[in-house]
């Protein structure tokens, strides 16, 4: 969307990812989403007196693997404690780190060729879960409001961009492309509707190179949809204020996505006062160069490296590959694709077949070996699968596994290897000697003849551009 | 070097922190909070010239553990611990205000 008369959007994000850790930030606590309510907690993360937190090392080099795919210094940092009274924060204050932030500047690199600057990446913990009861849904009129703390203390990484953002279509590749770094280093899985991402955007508007507006930050902005939707609506809102005479306020918003449009949380002079002061039961923190050279050792390649390794290996980059290819590498799908590509598979096919059908069932991936990706694929190439069987075969081997021979035989799929396919050629030649003669001096028309006589006896399931390279190869 | 505490600073505190104090309170805290305030503002008395800022008596660093699951507390055990329940939740008044 392109705002009217001239005017341009600013837009900075802050992308919060809770990290893949077995146990919480500071205590033993399991990290796990969807459990029992309140079955994952201990003092530390109840806030009980006299409780003493202790730094998880893997949520520390998560952390430090995100900097480093974002090209940012990896600074000595602290811990401060962020004052405030709200149920869902049990010790009522939350400790996230301040003014030192383990992950200093950096940057990230769209697809596009724009680059969005990264002003930090830092530590803190997870609040509990609030559920409020009564009332209109929403917080306000609620009776009374029941809480969940196995999130309390769950480790996050907060990623803030600076205000390099021009439009809601670049806002959602930054957050694409974010998400497929923070599953590539193994941070996060990168499930927005669970939660495990959560946004805040910062958005002003201006006239071009003049300024920075005064900005508005939309708060919790959990799908892509709603991101884009909030920021063009945020930023028209913004153009009609002023074109109408007025100034924009600097506040906390609300994103309603049923409604489709922004509200007023609070302004800036009901602003929270955090107090923040230093952590004082956790000493500092400074990963020296062994440290950092371990981590950085660990680091798998990153999409924007896999993006064009795959790019390379591709002969005709039309738009419909290419759109597969993003999805394959958003996805971490490249592996498979790969593999079938080294097996002699058709780009377009392995492309196609990974952004649609793999794509289709992720979790399945983790029981469909390559190899037998890579023959399924072989086999529809070859012709002795149609489309339709190989997509069948596909999605038996990802609900349960096995050798895609044996499911194509199970399926009855079996009279369509070359062998069988040749044998039914053969018969049919025989039972019509006629229309074979005139297909055999030059008549094309009577290939669709036996074509359909193929399909009435395998049932449709036969592979067309196979058959008539059998009637040639009989010619 | 900084200005005394003023009623209206206790004021803010306590309404951040979601209590509410009478007249009277507001007069005794103002009092007995400022009495801390002037301890520490002792400090500045002394010569502190070329002296480190220290956040940490110890001088360690880079204090973690290892990511290994512990075993949490007995449900029952903690939400007995809670003034009200609800469907194993801690349950709690009316929540003013979004959260921050
Ligand atoms: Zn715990």
């Amino acid at each position: 969307m392109t705002l009217r008369n001239g005017w341009e959007m600013v837009v900075g994000l802050e992308v919060h990812t809770e990290l893949k850790t077995a146990t919480k930030m500071f205590c033993g606590c399991a990290n796990s989403f969807g459990s029992e309510p309140n079955t994952s907690v201990c003092p530390v993360c109840l806030g009980l007196p006299g409780s003493l937190p202790v730094l998880n090392e893997r949520a520390i080099e998560l952390a430090m693997a995100i900097g480093m795919a974002l090209h940012s210094t990896i600074a000595p940092s602290t811990f401060h404690r962020k004052n405030y009274f709200y149920p869902d924060m049990p010790k009522d204050f939350q400790i996230s780190q301040y003014d030192l932030p383990i992950n200093l500047g950096g940057y990230l690199d769209l697809p596009d060729g724009s680059r969005v600057s990264i002003e930090r990446a830092h530590l803190e913990e997870d609040t509990g879960k609030s559920t409020h009861l009564g009332g209109s849904g929403r917080i306000h009129g609620a009776d009374r409001s029941l809480v969940d703390y196995n999130r309390s203390g769950v480790p996050l990484v907060e990623i803030v961009s600076g205000p390099d953002i021009r439009s809601s279509a670049q806002a959602r590749a930054y957050v694409v492309e974010l998400r497929g770094i923070l599953i590539a280093t193994g941070a996060s899985d990168g499930r927005m509707e669970e939660g495990s991402l959560r946004i805040d955007a910062n958005v002003s508007v201006r006239q071009a190179d003049a300024p920075f507006g005064t900005r508005c930050e939309i708060k919790n902005l959990n799908s892509l949809r709603s991101l884009q939707r909030a920021i063009d609506y945020e930023a028209a809102r913004q153009v009609d204020l002023i074109e109408e005479g007025g100034t924009v306020r600097q506040e906390t918003r609300h994103w309603d996505e049923n409604v489709g449009a922004t509200s007023t949380m609070r302004t800036k002079e009901e602003a929270e006062d955090y107090r923040y002061f230093r952590e004082p039961d956790l000493v500092d923190l400074a990963p020296d160069q062994s440290w950092q050279d371990r981590v950085r050792a660990q680091l798998p390649p990153m999409p924007a490296e896999r993006r064009s390794t795959l790019r390379a290996r591709i002969s005709e980059p039309v738009p419909t590959v290419l759109d597969a290819v993003e999805v394959v590498i958003d996805l971490g799908l490249d592996p498979f694709v790969h593999a079938a590509l080294d097996r002699g598979v058709e780009p377009a096919l392995a492309l196609a077949r990974a952004a649609n059908e793999l794509a289709g069932d992720l979790d399945g991936t983790s029981r469909l070996a390559a190899a037998a990706f890579c023959d399924t694929l072989l086999m529809e190439q070859r012709g002795e699968l149609s489309a339709t069987q190989a997509k069948t075969v596909l999605a038996e081997l990802l609900a349960r596994g096995g050798d895609p021979r044996d499911i194509a035989a199970l399926m009855g799929y079996e009279q369509l290897s070359s062998d069988s396919l040749g044998s039914t050629v053969a018969g049919l030649i025989e039972e019509f000697p006629d229309e074979w003669t005139r297909y055999r001096d030059g008549d094309e028309k009577l290939a669709q003849f036996f074509i359909g006589q193929v399909m009435k006896v395998t049932k449709g399931q036969a592979n067309g551009k196979a058959v008539v390279a059998e009637l040639r190869a009989r010619r | 070097m900084s200005s005394p505490l003023r009623r209206e600073d206790v004021a803010h505190v306590a309404r951040l922190a979601r209590l509410t104090l009478s007249d009277a309170e507001l007069d005794m805290f103002t009092e007995q909070l400022g009495q801390v305030l002037e301890h520490a503002n002792d400090m500045a008395s002394l010569d502190l010239e070329g002296v480190v800022a220290t956040a940490h008596p110890f001088g360690l660093i880079n204090v973690v553990r290892d990511d290994v699951v512990r075993p949490s507390l007995e449900r029952d055990v903690v939400l007995a611990m809670a003034p009200d329940s609800q469907d194993h939740r801690f349950a709690v008044p009316r929540i003013m205000g979004e959260s921050p």
